[in-house]
């Protein structure tokens, strides 16, 4: 087993190596059947790798040099339940991109395909790695490849600039996070995160210690897009090519989520353990204001993939503030509802990416009732994301959403469920005003704002020919994405199998006794949860707000000229405020990095 | 050494982020990314630095009594590796954007915005 378990990260990169080489004398379709291929392997390896770290997770030392009496200097893939099971989601979503790739762009020289296999291996490594710095450098290749993937299509302006504000954003997020490994290492001499965690047990968190962390969550939560550190996001996703907006959205920026768990609960639980009630506030106002800001640019879009982008972000929020609450069941929940999103959004792109193949736009309201032309399974599919997102009973996202739910109760922070229920209301209501408007035709055609027309248009340009076909693939990845989303979760022992994993995950004394002295620990025994009455009764209301925010989307633009002035006028300057702070300039964007990073790094150094 | 090598990271990364915000020309602003993580160097290779220590190469040489720590120096060359990747890939998305925009100051880059 041991030899294997670097293999999911070897194998894609050396096939992408390979194809560099190979790619002039190999036709389409052999580097189709190849990337799809080494894909395929490194999934099959990674389900091998899951199998056995559901048992007890294991380490991994590169070149044979294990810890000893419990101190190490070797580099380790750190197995657990979570970091493989989020491994494997991700290679999965790599091969489902792939498959719809292929019929998806015309003339692909090959490229494309290395830099998805360079994507999958980094973003692989990213999950297993039990190493601070290769987490950073994992960070690094990941977003190097993204960034060219981005600006896959060089001849267009959009993705030009939505690569280059990827590119500078992430960077700097990551320059932080080396500064804070520096002063890790300086403190503790050591690299490995198991190692880190240990020595700093029974020292209570003195400012460096502090400072690093803050530098960490901000790198980390850039790359999640947090409320103020997102403004790279909706840019990128908006422009990249729909296959590659598969991956970002359905698991690149859940990575940046997963990192800041994994970082806390195995280097900062100890000296943080005193100041758990302060540090959970802080990351509340992180999530709640990311949930809602992300929630209202949503439904303020009419380019797709854009408003696809925002609902991503007010996602990210919800799992933020799980990941505040500092509790395994709603860990747990995030990790249910980070499948069920994932699957979801990886879905919703898709299809957005049909009606722009179709049609060469993305603007929702050039595609007034012209979803009809396209194949009938379409429409009901794009719904069925919708009602996903809005975290309808009892599907993938609402088990998730439920041990959410359940666990801000539990913590006395059971506010928090509206702010949920109101997240994935007006998330999900954007996607079905969508889908009402495109493939039933229904609500006006003309938008209210025709300078936004312009820019929908300019940024729809990723294909500048309309087809009059849809190959088969396109719908059919989408199609069965969906059927997972529904399946996952009703699968009978998952959702307690997420329950215990992330109960493991929590362990920040078990984590080193794994990791640093082999010992066999098994995941804990838990009673399993249930889906209660209330749970349903949230679920309903998200589904019954998601419906309302649609109709008033579609048909209720009466009704909002019907309001006093004195209400209209401040909700409208608002919305408009918003707008224009995600500006395209990449110095606004640094600046208010700058301001985020700052505040939190004051927050912190002040409640901590 | 002390405290100088940190004060100065701390300035070169906080005058990389103000060069990035107000740029007016992308390669500048690429520069100033360079400024920002040139910072990281200097935290990395102070943290590894011992007064009177020698360079940590040891292969046929005698083993002398005190070296710098050679872990933090690796770890700078990762990083250097990773500057050159990145900074090469945003050229190259500068020289591209001069040629689609027509400019390379970024507010006239307004293919997106809100």
């Amino acid at each position: 087993m041991p030899v294997i378990t670097a293999l999911p990260i070897v194998v894609p990169i050396l096939g992408a190596a390979l194809l560099v080489v190979a790619r002039t004398f190999v036709p389409r379709w052999g580097q189709d059947t190849f990337a799809v291929a080494i894909v395929a392997a490194s999934a099959t390896l990674l389900a091998l790798v899951l199998a056995r770290a559901i048992h007890h997770p294991f380490a991994y030392w590169m070149g044979g040099w294990r810890p000893v009496h419990g101190v190490t200097i070797g580099i380790s893939l750190s197995i657990d339940p979570i970091g493989a099971g989020l491994a494997l989601f991700a290679m999965l979503l790599v091969g489902a991109a792939l498959v719809y790739a292929l019929k998806y762009f015309d003339a692909v020289d090959g490229l494309f395909h290395v830099l998805m296999m360079l994507f999958g291996a980094a973003m692989v490594g990213f999950c297993l790695t039990g190493d601070l710095f290769n987490l950073v450098v994992f960070f690094e290749l990941m977003g190097a490849v993204a960034y060219a993937l981005t600006a896959y299509e060089i001849e267009e302006r959009a993705p030009l600039q939505g690569a280059i504000n990827f590119a500078i954003s992430n960077s700097v997020a990551g320059y932080a996070m080396f500064i804070a490994l520096a002063m890790l290492y300086a403190r503790t001499g050591a690299l490995n995160m198991a190692q880190i965690g240990a020595t700093l047990d029974g020292h209570p968190a003195d400012p460096l210690v502090i400072v690093a962390m803050v530098l960490l969550f901000a790198g980390f939560l850039t790359k999640a897009a947090a409320v103020p550190l997102h403004f790279w996001l909706a840019d990128a996703h908006a422009v990249a090519p729909t296959p590659v907006c598969v991956l970002f959205s359905g698991v690149m920026i859940e990575l940046g989520v997963y990192a800041v768990a994994r970082i806390y609960w195995v280097i900062f639980a100890g000296p943080m353990h005193a100041h758990a009630i302060a540090l959970r506030s802080i990351l509340l106002v992180l999530g709640v204001t990311t949930a809602l800001i992300g929630a209202a640019m949503c439904t303020a879009q009419r380019h797709i993939k854009r408003l696809l982008a925002f609902s991503s972000i007010s996602h990210i929020g919800m799992f933020v503030c799980g990941i505040a609450l500092l509790d395994h069941k709603a860990l747990a929940g995030v990790a249910v509802h980070v499948v069920g999103h994932g699957l979801a959004k990886a879905a919703l792109f898709m299809l957005a990416g049909v009606l722009l193949h179709r049609f060469a736009t993305i603007d929702e309201f050039d595609l007034h009732g012209r979803g009809r032309e396209l194949p009938w399974v379409t429409g009901p599919l794009f719904a069925l994301g919708g009602l996903l997102l809005a975290a309808c009973p009892i599907f993938t996202t609402f088990m998730g959403k439920s041990l959410l739910d359940e666990a801000s109760s539990g913590a006395g922070q059971g506010w928090l469920v509206a702010v949920f229920i109101a997240a994935s209301a007006l998330t999900g209501g954007a996607v079905l005003r969508v889908a009402g408007r495109i493939f039933l035709g229904w609500g006006p055609s003309e938008g209210p704002d025709p300078l936004q027309a312009r820019a929908a248009q300019e940024q729809g340009d990723e294909l500048n020919e309309p087809r009059d076909n849809t190959p088969a693939p396109m719908l059919a990845v989408p199609a069965v994405l969906l059927a997972l989303a529904l399946a996952v979760a009703l699968i009978p022992s998952m959702v307690p199998g997420f329950e215990r994993a992330a109960a493991l995950f929590t362990d920040h004394g078990g984590y080193a006794q794994w990791v640093l002295r082999a010992a066999p620990v098994p995941l804990p025994q838990l009673p399993a949860s249930h889906i209660s009455g209330d749970d349903v009764l949230y679920g309903a209301l998200s589904v019954l707000g998601a419906l309302v925010a649609a109709a008033v989307g579609l048909f209720g633009r009466p009704l909002r000229e019907a309001l006093p002035g004195q209400l209209r006028e401040p909700a409208l300057a608002t919305i408009h405020g918003l707008r224009r702070l995600h500006s395209g300039h990449i110095g606004d964007y640094i600046a208010w990095w700058t301001a985020g990073a700052g505040v939190l790094g004051a927050a912190c150094l002040l409640a901590l | 050494m002390g405290f100088l090598p940190y004060a100065i990271a701390a300035w070169l990364f906080v005058v990389g982020l103000w060069g990035i915000v107000v740029s007016r020309n992308l390669v500048r602003t690429v520069l100033c990314l360079t400024v920002v993580q040139s910072s990281t160097y200097l935290v990395l290779v102070g943290v590894g630095y011992r007064a009177g220590g020698k360079a940590p190469i040891v292969a046929d040489i005698p083993v002398v009594e005190r070296l710098v720590d050679p872990t933090v120096q690796v770890l700078v060359l990762t990083d250097i590796v990773i500057e050159a990747t990145v900074t090469a890939l945003l050229l190259a998305l500068v020289v591209q954007a001069h040629k689609r925009f027509g400019s390379i100051d970024p507010a006239d880059l307004r293919a997106i915005s809100d």
